[in-house]
């Protein structure tokens, strides 16, 4: 057995990965701290290092050293279960992304699409479990809300994923970043990209989202039982999640680790800051929508999805399998 | 043993327990996350078979989506934790134990007999490819396709009357 290619090399860049991922968790928040205090016109962390840059390092060594706390009425196995089960899918997702040219961060599976459409699927069970298992009235809402959300978000925003599919002919996400694109295939993806990006921001509960932690009727949903390090797994799960969504956005409609109109596309160490600055702009759009708009009530956040998004991808499906026919 | 029958052995182990945790806990959410670790060492196992397509079929569709209504269900409907026997009637072990062996023999016969066939939907489950399954479906095996899909449909529509006019013994 080949252990050097076969074990150590991808073990090597996969605890790279979760390094990076790790890191880039913790200084998502400082970018978002920040960014939200500017569009609130005040400085937000200014105080631990320059500019508060080392603000996340306090923030975590402060969760590492809270007393961790197991309450008595919970049921402990799945209660610990829950953090882990939220952070692990947010991480393997990245497996399949290609970060520079034909280099996929981990590995080139012929079932890219797949791999992101099944841990997408899997994702909610941290939110469900923790909320099951804490055993309260709050947490236990806020984990069906989690559950029914992103079941239904899943619906448009996975026929979604399969109009993209069909126009790119391969399950693999490196040979879709490859490919040359014809300009209308462009403006028909971002024509979607608006939708798409609502329902990104349903799946991974942020504002104007983030109903199954609504502070002033669940206290904080799913996570209120959970203190210390096992709550802070919770949030650095989110930012992976921001992160991962991101890239998977920044690969499908923005071209990866592609600079426009095929400028210096073989430098191949160009490919990861490339594919850093798209990922950065859209994470200011996540910020920047959690700054400007107000939560819907639940029922409007399902009947919206129900009632507009469904239809919409799937006329949107349609379309492009007209499209496909017609012009591929 | 070669590293792959120990592997094969291995996740199969973990199956077999798996399936048998769903059946044996007392706390339904538990059993849910057995069936749970079942498929998805089922799908572990379809990737050993080199049929990738399958697998992620497997996770996205009973790990992504069936076990995860369950648990909504479950937690909807509350979720005791059973005590004792639910049921007190001798005879419903006995039938259980007959049907289980009824169910064993018919898997056994077909699976004896199914492996001639097996070699010609080779194609459909080799190299994960998504295209002869799809072309396998859509052809060879039309009619079961649309008879589960109406199938699906009945259920659906059942559910819809049986959620709009709930019957007046239940409240």
């Amino acid at each position: 057995m080949d252990w050097l290619n076969l074990v150590i090399l991808p073990a090597i860049r996969v605890i790279i990965m979760i390094f990076v991922l790790l890191t880039g968790a913790a200084y998502l928040t400082w970018y978002e701290r920040k960014l939200i205090s500017r569009f609130q016109i005040r400085y937000g962390p200014n105080r631990a290092g320059i500019y508060g840059l080392l603000q996340p390092a306090a923030d975590g060594i402060k969760a590492i050293f809270k007393e961790e706390i197991i309450p008595n009425h919970v049921d402990k196995v799945i209660y610990l279960m829950g953090p882990a089960l939220a952070l692990i899918p947010a991480i393997v997702i990245w497996a399949v992304i290609p970060i520079a040219k034909e280099t996929p961060a981990i590995a080139d599976v012929n079932i890219g699409f797949l791999w992101i459409l099944a841990i997408a699927g899997v994702e909610s069970y941290g939110l469900i479990l923790a909320g099951w298992s804490s055993n309260n009235n709050y947490s236990l809402l806020g984990a069906l809300r989690s559950s029914a959300q992103m079941i239904s978000y899943e619906l448009p925003m996975g026929v979604f994923l399969a109009s993209v599919l069909m126009l790119a002919g391969s399950f693999s996400l490196v040979e879709l970043v490859q490919n040359p694109r014809p300009w209308w295939e462009w403006i028909w993806l971002w024509a979607m990209f608006p939708f798409f990006f609502i329902c990104i921001l349903a799946e991974t509960n942020r504002a104007p989202f983030d109903l199954p932690e609504t502070e002033n009727e669940l206290v904080a949903g799913y996570q209120t039982e959970y203190g210390g390090m096992k709550f802070s797994l919770f949030m650095i799960a989110e930012y992976i999640n921001m992160i991962t969504t991101s890239t998977i956005m920044a690969t499908i409609f923005f071209g990866g680790w592609k600079l426009p109109f095929g400028i210096l596309q073989n430098v191949v160490i160009l490919g990861p800051f490339v594919l850093l600055a798209k990922v950065l702009v859209l994470l200011f759009l996540f910020v920047w929508v959690r700054a400007s708009i107000g939560r819907p009530r639940y029922d409007q956040l399902m009947s919206f999805t129900w009632k507009f998004l469904l239809p919409l991808s799937l006329v949107y499906m349609f379309i492009t399998a007209l499209l496909t026919i017609q012009f591929k | 043993m070669a590293l792959p029958m120990l592997f094969f052995v291995l996740i199969g182990a973990i199956s077999v327990a798996a399936a048998v945790g769903v059946v044996g806990s007392r706390q339904p959410v538990h059993s849910a996350l057995f069936l749970l670790t079942n498929f998805v060492t089922l799908a572990v196992l379809y990737i050993t078979l080199e049929a990738q397509f399958l697998a992620a079929i497997q996770v996205i569709i009973y790990a992504g989506g069936i076990v995860i209504l369950i648990l909504f269900v479950i937690m909807l409907l509350g979720s005791e934790e059973i005590d004792g026997d639910i049921t007190n009637q001798s005879w419903t072990g006995y039938a259980g134990l007959l049907l289980g062996l009824f169910m064993l023999s018919a898997m056994a016969f077909n699976f004896l007999n199914a492996f001639g066939e097996m070699d010609a939907n080779a194609a459909a489950l080799q190299g994960g490819a998504p295209k002869p399954v799809g072309l396998a479906l859509f052809t060879k095996y039309i009619l079961p396709v649309e008879l589960v899909g109406v199938l699906l449909l009945v259920a659906l529509i059942g559910a819809l009357l049986m959620g709009r006019f709930p019957s007046k013994r239940v409240s």
